[in-house]
């Protein structure tokens, strides 16, 4: 019998293929120390971000003029959006990688594995943004997951980063059961796992049969579950606060935008038809999310801690703009996604630096008095936490406003209401720490030990610093390329 | 009708034993035989993790050596072609196991 | 014959979660397995039939045993939650709704004429396998990727000196 033999736009996956063959390599390199030194596998894994990243700016295949390049038998799509996605992913790995390298020293994990799960999560997400098929979004997913789930532990002799990663792993595979259990129903709804498909389906038999909308809800939960909504947010405070610092980054920044990626990508290409039972069900989990998220962070303490909830709040924000779901709504995500990577890195890695040896300094008063010892410090923590309340002249404030504009001009006032009163209330608790450091007299009877800034470090945060101004001052071009990426959609 | 056929003789006999022979229970025969010493004891010390690598690598590699099942059935119609993605699918898992090897994880210490 | 299988199915997954016991459980679950693997037959995909037994009842249990004695569970009972009735009531309560649904889904025949009955050898190792091998190329590929990230991860959370 004759087997059709599908063409294949290897092209189109060069990004993915550098990214694995690189954690490949790490990886190789770790059990063949002789090589080169253990000290240059961060950066080795450096390189291949900045390849990788080279080359989706390219356009990866023959993406010019933007339009959708479809292969491996329509399950995988170079656009203008995964590309944009692709862009943050590598952004969060590349500032990760620069934050770790010093930390995973002082923790005595400088081990190649390190960057190796690293990268294969990069990978993971990036099949994510691009695929097109539920399984190729599906395996991504894991493939991102378990890496995570051994980086949130991967400080194995601190006890609080073992319980991190537990609580990880049997949270987020049940999340995992949720969502292949909605990919199953789906499938045996439409017969078929392919977004279009599905689509296509659904808009010709034109029934919301109950297999299809239990299907619908549990993807819901299942991506819910990954971007860290309420009420499906127990893990984040625990695992985040856990895991060791980069990771925390890491997590807050690329896998959450990568869930973003996949979860507008299914709910808009496959199940437009349903919009109207989805809308409403994100309408609420968008206010509870910002409205919990910011509250809880208002009596925290621990620094760590207070940005868990703060992500959690910020999740909430970009789901207000989701809820628009029109080319402003999706635009304004991709524009906040980017946004918000560089002000939650560069948050964490002032984090890291405070931390210290042991990630022992995590709490309020480790930054009481900081401007007057280190200005420098305090000044980019400061930039950092008036970007993520939102204003002026940041990044932040530029993506909320674009995600209130959304909200608003699709007529849910409301919502965008409630986002608002939810951004003042989350300034109380980014000025504490603001307050802290400024305001505060150091506290003589404690010993400071000096803080350690390595050359990576300092190019992290340069990299965060420029990128929320340069975001914040000169948005234009940034929601152009934000907005050019719906078309594409 | 087999299969009934098969399973009520297993059962039947089963039945018959329990029913018909004699039951002397007592502790002692009770237990299965071992010389000198209580088998049935609680395992004071855990189970070391290291079954527990053990176990997860035969997992790993067993789901892989069962793609090899269906590979196997079209071999001959898929040609180069799937020669190809199977050997950069086994080089992969053969890069895991070099992996796990070179660490050290397969040595019992 | 379904009925057959299909019934000691559902008999062994009730004795697996009521056993105490957590090997007899995990035993019952084997049976489970098995069962599963009958019915598989019983429509044709060989495959997944063969899949279920290599991976499931053969490695999946080694874990699971190991796992078991691993945490040297004791046949203790767990600690009485105090609205335990309640609790259970609550649960018998939310099975069986999702129970009746799902008898008033198949029931009311609402699958797509797609899914009904067997399309050439549907299901069977050949058709499986010209489809995984064309298709589902890119998705295999990355399941290859998936276990190498999994061994990894095992490496390092479980080996006992990393240096």
């Amino acid at each position: 019998m004759e087997i059709l033999i599908p063409t294949i736009k290897l092209a189109t996956i060069y990004p993915e293929i550098i990214i694995t063959t690189f954690a490949i390599l790490v990886l190789l390199l770790q059990v063949f120390p002789t090589v080169i030194g253990k000290d240059y596998l961060g950066y080795t894994s450096l390189a291949g971000v900045i390849l990788a990243a080279i080359i989706t700016g390219q356009g990866g295949a023959s993406g010019e003029g933007g339009e959708a390049i479809y292969s491996f038998s329509n399950m995988w799509v170079v656009d203008n959006y995964s590309r944009f996605f692709k862009l943050i992913f590598l952004l969060g790995t590349g500032l990760t990688i620069l934050i770790s390298i010093k930390y995973t020293k002082d923790e005595g994990i400088n081990n190649g594995e390190y960057y190796s799960l690293l990268l294969f999560a990069t990978a993971g997400m990036m099949l994510m943004a691009g695929g097109t098929d539920l399984i190729v979004i599906f395996l991504g997913l894991e493939l991102m997951s378990i890496s995570l789930y051994v980086l949130a532990g991967y400080v194995r002799k601190r006890l609080i980063s073992n319980e991190s990663a537990l609580k990880y792993f049997l949270l987020g595979s049940f999340a995992t059961g949720f969502l292949l259990y909605g990919i199953a129903l789906l499938y045996g709804a439409t017969g078929t796992t392919s977004l279009k498909g599905i689509s296509g389906f659904i808009s010709e038999a034109s029934f919301g049969s109950p297999i299809l909308i239990m299907g619908m809800l549990l993807l819901l939960i299942g991506f819910g579950f990954k971007i860290a909504a309420v009420p499906f947010h127990m893990w984040t405070p625990d695992v985040y606060e856990g895991a060791p610092s980069p990771i925390t980054a890491f997590m807050s920044a690329g896998p959450k935008a990568a869930a973003f990626a996949a979860f507008l990508r299914v709910f808009i290409e496959a199940l437009p038809s349903l919009q109207g039972i989805w809308v409403d069900i994100i309408w609420v989990l968008a206010a509870l999310t910002m409205t919990i998220g910011n509250v809880i962070a208002l009596v925290q303490d621990n620094v760590k801690r207070m940005l868990a909830y703060s992500s959690i709040a910020h999740a909430g924000y970009v789901l207000v703009a989701f809820v628009s779901t029109d080319k402003l709504g999706v635009a304004s995500i991709l524009y906040y996604m980017l946004a918000y990577t560089f002000m939650n890195i560069g948050a964490f890695a002032i984090v890291i630096i405070i931390g210290g040896k042991g990630e022992e300094k995590i709490n309020l008063k480790d930054y009481t008095g900081l401007a007057y010892r280190y200005p420098l410090t305090a000044a980019a923590m400061c930039l950092f936490l008036l970007s993520l309340t939102g204003i002026p002249p940041t990044a932040g404030f530029m993506g909320k406003l674009y995600i209130f504009s959304a909200a608003i001009k699709s007529g849910y006032v409301g919502l965008a209401t409630i986002a608002v009163l939810n951004s003042v209330i989350s300034v109380y608790y980014y000025m504490k720490i603001i307050l802290a450091m400024y305001m505060k007299e150091p506290e003589s009877s404690v010993q400071h030990s000096p803080l350690v800034f390595t050359p990576a470090m300092i190019i992290a945060l340069g990299l965060a610093v420029y990128g929320v101004l340069r975001m914040g001052i000169f948005p234009s071009a940034y929601i152009s390329m934000a907005q050019q990426s719906y078309l594409s959609f | 009708m087999m299969l009934l056929l098969a399973a009520g003789t297993a059962a039947g006999i089963l039945v018959a034993t329990t029913l018909i022979g004699p039951k002397k229970e007592f502790a002692d025969k009770m237990e299965p035989f071992e010389c000198g010493e209580h088998p049935i004891v609680s395992p004071k010390l855990r189970f070391s993790v290291k079954f527990y690598l053990v176990a997860i690598f035969f997992v790993i590699f067993d789901i892989e050596a069962v793609f090899l099942y269906p590979w196997a059935v079209i071999f001959k119609d898929l040609g180069i072609f799937g020669f190809v993605e199977m050997m950069i699918f086994i080089i992969i898992l053969a890069i895991g196991l070099i992996y796990v090897w070179r660490r050290g994880a397969l040595e019992w210490q | 014959m379904f009925y057959i299988i299909g019934g000691v199915a559902v008999l062994s997954a009730l004795i697996m979660v009521t056993n105490k016991k957590p090997v007899s459980a995990a035993m019952s679950l084997i049976v489970v397995m098995f069962c599963l693997a009958g019915i598989y037959v019983i429509l044709d995909a060989h495959l997944i039939a063969a899949l279920q037994i290599i991976v499931y009842a053969g490695a999946i249990m080694v874990l699971f045993l190991f796992v078991i004695m691993l945490l040297n569970i004791q046949e203790k009972e767990g600690r009485v939650a105090k609205h335990k009735i309640f609790f259970q009531f609550t649960w018998i309560l939310a099975t069986g709704y999702v129970f009746i649904n799902m008898v008033k889904l198949i029931g009311a025949g609402d699958l797509p004429a797609r899914m009904e009955g067997n399309i050439d050898g549907f299901g069977t190792t050949r058709v499986v396998a010209e489809i995984l091998f064309t298709d589902f190329l890119l998705p295999f590929e990355i399941a290859s990727i998936l276990l190498l990230a999994a061994i990894v991860g095992a490496v390092i959370l479980a080996k006992a000196k990393i240096e």
